[in-house]
């Protein structure tokens, strides 16, 4: 329990200490120590988890599962690396004169504000908390999604809150009615607790728990960003400084995807049909078609990745919403690869677009001439994440087709298309970016591509062979969520 | 017994209303600083008009002649369906407020098309804004009434003050609305400021008095009687329906007259108030009206709302 | 059991309730900044009476924390914000001329005929009476929603925002008197985080493209033209 705790306290020291002695020289290599130690806590903390299942602190603030410690430590695992790739790239912007000292200093601070709810969100064990957590997590990133201040990121930042804020008090308000469910068979206070919950779930009344669902997933899948509720998400992730678009990518969508799952997890328990379940097929698979279309019609290389971030999402969404064990241990591998893999595109494109001065698509003119790494990183990168063999996201996209397939055959035709026309989205616009004539003057930067090297090279790992404990701890979770195991 | 006390009644009604505007302009001048006139005025303006010779135009037709007649009775009959000092009158049973509401049109009918008979510019725009007016203020009415006999299962204005009463003081979330409704239906209905001003012969902002420019002698007494028995109408509509303590519910001397007491004490205090609200609130510009009934509109709305959401029976 | 049979406090906030609605839609047919601020705060100030009522009809001492806490953060700490805002801007003499408004009302009495037909199920499931408003609650927050699409200015945008909090808190009153007290600071705090960091924007947005009115937030589309 004690390493929970410490997952907890680390970034709030680190919240404290950047605040008020943020404007030092070395911040990005101490974020980078935060977050490191930060991240040998959630080992430790899994590994206490996986040894003895599930633990819940005395006084039953905090709930620690396989589910949720699998994405602590992928949280922790993708604070680290983006923390590594923050420090330089930070520097540069400061170089070039976008930011002040005053600017960098509340980034640091609220990068780790922003892990601290992140952390929050997964461990706790309070459904209240968790919102309080998850409006924390937008409130500590919308500032710094209009870091830049020019009025494209002011509107992006505006859009964000206020779609963000919005949208999350209809989950606030499905929580109320959940807990009004849970106060109807007493245990008033430790009502919301999501181990009272669980216990009680058959109890609960299922057509409240129906309704307060519809408004759980419209609330959080703001925040996933499922289609139509996704109009915030391109524009914070291309218009805040890009180790934010990365962790916002790599993480708060899937923190979000975290909360619905968890409310899926009590509503079948309760009313023991799959309602909930085919609203997040339909959302899902809605978000992944029109995603994909609209990748084909971006001029802004993060809006694009962007946009493939709904998608996956929208598949993520999908496969958890067919439920049963193969799908869910599918959706729970997308997540992981999808979080490497984006976050460590993210990591390129930032580069790509220091390298050349622009966001804009048509002006990114060849990467692999000028800088072979950064130009290598995108296209492997980029062909990690259209579902390539052997990387990971072709596993788990292909585990999701299966269990279409066993499921609901005739959605999986449209499954394949639509992974097609996503495909076609992304190269066509990579393809130049990556081999194109250079400008003339285009010079390397200085670039650290070791948190690109380090992901992809785990996402093909886990494409080519799961490792055993991994799979061990999938299972558990996968358990967890659909009541079986797939292995 | 029954119908004596019914026609009582009516004659009371009549017999008071000038006795109320007195009382309200009264009210309004001690606010405003000024010499109030005699409370009884009204009854000698009457009383002055009804000795003068009427002068017609020559381009009136019968209807300009017949029309005070009309508007007269038809107020008449409608107040004889509210109760004033007690309820569960014959005349009252044998209609229901849809009735009422029903005489109030009537009335105004008979007096848009006289103003519209001699073909006078200001007759006209008065009748085209007083019809505009009504066809706003009439839905928000209706609503708020109906928000009233849904609580009352009834429309029939006698049961539904039993209702209340025998009910006793209840908070309803629906009468709140309903009651602000009406009392902004009854301002604008009777004439009053805001959206009409009853003292001023303005071209631009008229009303009531454009319609009856051309009217004189008794004619006009009938008229002005009239639009003084539709204000007492209205107000006691108010008073009785959402304050009904006080009305008599058996037809003894004593409750009979007790009730008349307490009609007049509201009745009294309601002026009061109107003269206030008269005396702080600005006329409001004649496109703005329409916001106004709207929001009326939107309070009866409400009222019907919060009784089906609100005060749902388990 | 009807509304005959209640106690007086359960009338009262009933009542209450439906002004808190009314005041809803007040907000939403107010062009002029300053008056909306005021509204907003009139309906902080209902719902801090509505908190202390049911706190003393149910003797829930904790209620009356939460009743303190809406009284500082939605009466006063807020509106005295947003207020010193406009001043500042020099905005309190605009008027807005709300498009549709008659279309915006209807919209706004159709969602709380729909926010009923919604809740329904949950409200028959209790014999309590005070659940009823359950559904105004809802189509506060609905209707706050409504607020930020029809009006163009940004702090009414706040205002609609900080309602829709109100909706939220008013449906934890009304269905379980209260969330657990850890929660309700969660979200007290949450609360006065977003106003701050809304008059941090407002400073920016003004700085940045010279007016508060968000139509000029315009730059960025779907798909880039």
């Amino acid at each position: 329990m004690i390493a929970a705790y410490l997952v907890l306290l680390i970034p709030l020291i680190g919240i404290v200490y950047f605040t008020l002695a943020g404007h030092k020289t070395d911040t990005g290599k101490l974020n980078i120590k935060f977050n490191g130690i930060c991240l040998l806590a959630t080992i430790w903390l899994a590994v206490n988890v996986l040894n003895q299942g599930r633990i819940i602190s005395s006084n039953e603030a905090f709930l620690i599962d396989p589910f949720n410690v699998y994405l602590i430590v992928l949280t922790a695992f993708v604070g680290f690396t983006t923390s590594i790739f923050s420090s330089p790239y930070m520097a540069h912007e400061k170089e070039i004169g976008k930011l002040s000292d005053q600017r960098l200093k509340l980034y640091y601070s609220m990068f780790q504000g922003f892990m601290l709810a992140m952390y929050l969100v997964l461990t706790t064990n309070n459904m209240g908390i968790m919102w309080v957590a998850m409006e924390g997590a937008t409130l500590a990133t919308v500032l710094l999604v209009s870091l830049y201040r020019t009025p494209e990121s002011i509107e992006a930042a505006w859009k964000y809150f206020i779609l963000c804020g919005v949208g999350i008090a209809q989950a606030l308000f499905g929580t109320i009615l959940l807990y009004y469910a849970a106060v109807q068979i007493g245990d008033g206070e430790n009502a919301l607790l999501w181990s009272v919950l669980y216990e009680n779930a058959d109890k609960l009344n299922p057509e409240i728990l129906e309704i307060a669902f519809v408004f759980l997933l419209i609330g959080y899948g703001t925040k996933i960003g499922l289609v139509p509720l996704h109009n915030w998400l391109p524009d914070a992730h291309s218009e805040g400084p890009t180790p934010m678009s990365a962790v916002l990518s790599g993480l708060l969508l899937n923190d979000a995807l975290y909360a619905v799952v968890r409310n899926k997890m009590l509503v079948d328990g309760a009313t023991g049909s799959n309602m909930a379940g085919f609203l997040m097929m339909g959302f899902g698979l809605l978000s992944f078609l029109v995603a994909a279309i609209l990748l084909h019609r971006q001029k802004d290389i993060k809006r694009l990745f962007s946009y493939s971030s709904i998608e996956h999402m929208g598949l993520m969404t999908f496969a958890f919403g067919i439920g049963g064990p193969l799908a869910t241990f599918a959706a729970l591998l997308h997540m992981t690869v999808h979080s490497l893999t984006k976050s460590a595109i993210f990591v390129t494109v930032g580069h790509a677009a220091q390298l050349a001065g622009t966001q804009k698509i048509d002006q990114i003119r060849g990467l692999i001439k000028t800088q072979p790494r950064i130009g290598w990183g995108l296209l492997i990168g980029t062909i990690a994440i259209a579902g390539f063999p052997p990387f990971g996201v072709f596993t788990s996209e292909f585990l999701v087709l299966l269990a279409t397939m066993h499921s609901y055959p005739w959605l999986a035709p449209l499954l394949l298309l639509d992974i097609g026309i996503a495909f076609a989205g992304l190269f066509r616009h990579i393809q130049p970016m990556v081999y194109g004539i250079p400008p003339k003057d285009q010079q390397a930067i200085k670039a650290n591509l070791w948190p690109v090297i380090i992901h992809l090279a785990l996402v093909l790992w886990l494409g080519l062979a799961i490792p055993d404990f991994l799979a061990n701890w999938f299972s558990q979770a996968t358990l967890l969520i659909s009541g079986s195991t797939p292995l | 017994m029954n119908w004596l006390i019914a026609i009582l009644q009516t004659i009371l009604f009549v017999a008071l209303s000038p006795l109320l505007a007195g009382w309200v302009k009264c009210c309004k001048c001690w606010l405003q600083n000024r010499k109030a006139p005699s409370i009884f005025q009204p009854y000698r303006d009457l009383l002055k008009l009804t000795y003068k010779q009427p002068v017609v135009s020559e381009q009136a037709s019968w209807l300009f002649i017949k029309a005070p007649y009309v508007i007269f009775s038809a107020t008449v009959l409608a107040a004889t369906v509210v109760p004033l000092i007690a309820v569960d009158l014959p005349t009252s049973a044998s209609a229901d407020v849809i009735v009422m509401v029903g005489f109030f049109a009537f009335a105004r009918f008979f007096l848009a098309l006289a103003g519209l008979d001699i073909g006078t510019a200001f007759g006209g725009m008065g009748s085209s804004r007083e019809m505009t007016i009504s066809s706003l203020a009439e839905p928000a009415m209706l609503m708020a009434i109906f928000t009233l006999t849904m609580t009352a299962s009834t429309t029939n204005l006698s049961l539904a003050i039993a209702h209340v009463l025998n009910e006793g003081l209840i908070l309803r979330p629906s009468f709140v609305f309903a009651l602000s409704a009406l009392i902004l239906v009854a301002v604008a209905e009777t004439g009053r400021i805001p959206v009409d001003n009853p003292s001023t012969h303005l071209e631009l902002t008229m009303i009531h008095e454009a319609m009856i420019l051309e009217y004189s002698g008794r004619h006009l007494a009938l008229i002005e009687w009239a639009s003084q028995l539709k204000l007492m109408l209205y107000g006691v509509l108010i008073a009785n329906i959402f304050f009904p303590w006080g009305i008599a519910q058996s037809f003894n001397p004593q409750d009979l007259a007790y009730g008349l007491m307490a009609i007049m004490a509201k009745l009294a205090v309601l002026a009061i108030v109107l003269a206030i609200s008269e005396t702080l609130v600005a006329k409001m510009r004649l496109f703005r009206v329409q916001e106004y009934l709207s929001f009326a509109y939107l309070l009866g709305l409400l009222g019907m709302l919060s009784h089906i959401i609100l005060e749902a029976s388990r | 059991m009807n509304i005959e049979q209640l106690d007086f406090y359960t009338q009262a906030i009933l009542s209450m309730a439906a002004l808190v609605g009314l005041t809803s839609f007040l907000m939403l047919g107010q062009g002029r900044l300053l008056r909306l601020i005021f509204v907003f705060a009139l309906q902080g100030f209902l719902l801090t009476l509505t908190t202390a009522l049911a706190a003393y009809s149910l003797d829930n001492p904790h209620l009356y924390i939460s009743a303190v806490l809406t009284l500082v953060l939605k009466v006063i700490f807020i509106p005295w914000m947003l207020r010193r805002q406009v001043l500042h801007m020099n905005m309190h003499r605009d008027i807005e001329a709300l498009k549709n408004n008659t279309f915006v009302m209807l919209g706004g009495a159709s969602l709380m005929v729909f926010s009923y037909y919604v809740l329904h199920p949950v409200v028959q499931s209790s014999s309590a009476v005070m659940l009823n408003a359950l559904a105004v609650s809802l189509s506060v927050m609905l209707l706050g929603m409504l607020l930020m699409i029809s009006h163009r200015q940004a702090i009414a945008h706040v205002v609609g925002f900080m309602s829709i909090e109100n909706g939220l808190f008013f449906a934890a009153i009304v269905a379980t008197n209260g969330m657990p007290m850890v929660v309700e600071l969660g979200v007290a705090f949450d609360v006065l985080v977003a106003a701050v960091l809304f008059g941090i924007f407002f400073l920016h947005i003004r700085t940045s493209i010279d007016t508060l009115d968000v139509d000029m937030l315009n730059r960025l589309h779907e798909v880039d033209k």
